[in-house]
């Protein structure tokens, strides 16, 4: 062996080279690419992003509360205490992810000054501006932001936002809504491939959205960022299925600590992720995991109730 | 291709711009017949346990003993070092390349950053991105480096390196568009193939 430097140098900001570029789309969306074929998991205390962590988890997301219990305890669901963030960064490995009020361009300071690794500007924290989003290129951290289709990812995208998400209805178990989005996306995505130079014009009216986003996904045929799922996944069969839908990767929310053996219960998902399209290993990890979360039908559920509704 | 979590895709695209025909690896099965493999980058401890559960580690660990030409980048690089600092408790690695890894070396994704570095197979410089990337803290005498960090205050530190039929890289060529390194890949495993003779 050569001789190890005796002052190696330690990580933190500004250790990369003079001419080096921090921050720019490609580093942002290439840190989801390397997210790809993951489960991402909320945890609220680093106890359970430990658990995350060892089951496999390619990254954690740091919140005061899960889904299901802002849901059930309703108030004004907010950023999480940054001593409990800091708590998480330091127990685990992986990178940590954190959720902000939509629009709250503050609690996003915070997180980046954090070293959180991803910002979610999040529809299940409760809303802190009305009619805007947070101006995500103003900020070296990337963002994941929610979408229900096309049109509302794309505007997301225009924001700055280097992940999407499937909005789902977070916190209720129930897969339906997450579905619905999924479906709705790459619907809309396929239907774009479809269109004439004149049509799209037309389109990118109907969607809201600009111009140059429509016709370059109508091009490609696929968002250029990572389409992650997310919202009501609870068991390793919801997770397969949202995969064999289109996702390229998955989040939990109540899903795993909701549960009675969260353990598990994480690494069951895990590696249905992985083996989505064999129904025999999906089979072999469902078996034995105990009590899933126990679910809300979101038909039931009072409008001013859907998180999904929130963010436009 | 190892495809159990990470930039599958990514790597597939610049293989087969190349003209190499890659397929995924999955199962111990998908092993039989490939001339080379690529680690991609993604989560290290993830793909790492994966490989465990699904019996891939043992018959990649034999492979790589077997002089089969394999490429990591990033998390690939972290699985084929026979050291990891920084890294969690028993983490699961394939081995082989001689040389001491640091993972998360740069710092977090705020840290993460893209830059030109020097390629010494080539003597020309390539784009790079770095994501939240390991470097290398020390190599054995049989590694050749291929690239280093120049300025800064990881000025020198090891960014790739290849050893016999190993080569890893700290950054992502497949997020860049540009082939180089993945040339320089195919080409080991041109080389290696034509000395085992057909199959």
């Amino acid at each position: 062996m050569s001789s190890l430097p005796s002052d190696p140098p330690r990580a933190g900001s500004g250790i990369a080279a003079g001419d080096a570029a921090i921050g720019t789309a490609r580093v942002k969306r290439g840190m989801a690419e390397m997210l790809k074929g993951g489960v991402i998991m909320d945890v609220v205390t680093p106890e359970q992003a430990q658990i995350a962590e060892d089951a496999g988890a390619v990254a954690v997301m740091a919140l005061e509360r899960v889904p299901a219990d802002i849901r059930a305890q309703g108030g004004v669901a907010r950023m999480s205490d940054p001593d409990m963030i800091q708590g998480i960064i330091e127990r685990v490995s992986i990178p940590v992810m954190a959720k902000a009020r939509i629009g709250h361009f503050v609690e996003a300071q915070v997180l980046q000054a954090l070293g959180v690794d991803y910002v979610d500007e999040s529809e299940v924290l409760s809303p802190a501006d009305e009619a805007h989003h947070i101006d995500k290129w103003q900020f070296t951290v990337p963002f994941v932001c929610g979408a229900t289709n096309l049109g509302e990812a794309l505007r997301r995208l225009a924001e700055g936002a280097a992940m999407i998400r499937s909005k789902g209805e977070a916190g209720t178990g129930n897969v339906v809504e997450a579905t619905r989005h999924m479906r709705a996306i790459r619907g809309d995505l396929r239907r774009l491939t479809t269109l004439d130079a004149t049509e799209l014009f037309a389109a990118a009216k109907e969607l809201r959205a600009p111009y140059e986003l429509v016709a370059e996904v109508a091009r490609s045929g696929k968002l250029p960022v990572v389409l992650f799922t997310a919202g009501g996944i609870a068991t390793p069969a919801d997770a397969a299925m949202m995969m064999q839908l289109g996702a390229e990767g998955v989040f939990v929310g109540s899903g795993i600590f909701k549960s009675g053996d969260p353990a598990k219960r994480a690494r069951a998902i895990v590696e249905a992720t992985t083996m989505y399209d064999d129904p025999g290993v999906v089979a072999k990890v469902s078996r034995g995991l105990g009590e899933a979360m126990v679910g809300i039908n979101v038909a039931e559920l009072p409008p001013e109730q859907r998180l999904a509704d929130r963010g436009w | 291709m190892l495809a159990l979590q990470g930039d599958v895709r990514e790597h597939l695209r610049a293989l087969a711009a190349l003209g190499a025909s890659p397929v995924t690896v999955r199962r111990p099965d998908d092993l039989a017949g490939l001339d080379g493999l690529v680690l991609p980058g993604g989560e290290s401890t993830t793909i790492g346990k994966l490989a465990v559960t699904f019996g891939v580690l043992e018959p990649l660990q034999r492979a790589v003993a077997r002089g089969m030409p394999v490429y990591g980048a990033c998390a690939g690089m972290i699985l084929l070092a026979d050291t990891i600092l920084d890294g969690v408790p028993d983490q699961p690695r394939i081995g082989g390349l001689d040389v001491v890894v640091r993972r998360n070396a740069f710092g977090r994704q705020v840290d993460s950053f893209e830059a030109a570095v020097a390629w010494a197979a080539s003597g020309d410089r390539v784009p790079a991105v770095f994501i939240r990337a390991p470097w290398v803290e020390s190599a054995g005498s049989t590694v050749s480096v291929l690239a280093r960090i120049e300025g800064g205050r990881a000025d020198g530190m090891i960014v790739a390196v290849r050893q016999g039929a190993l080569l890893a890289t700290s950054f992502h060529p497949e997020l860049t568009g540009d082939l180089r390194v993945h040339e320089h890949f195919v080409a080991m495993v041109k080389a290696g193939a034509d000395r085992r003779g057909p199959r």
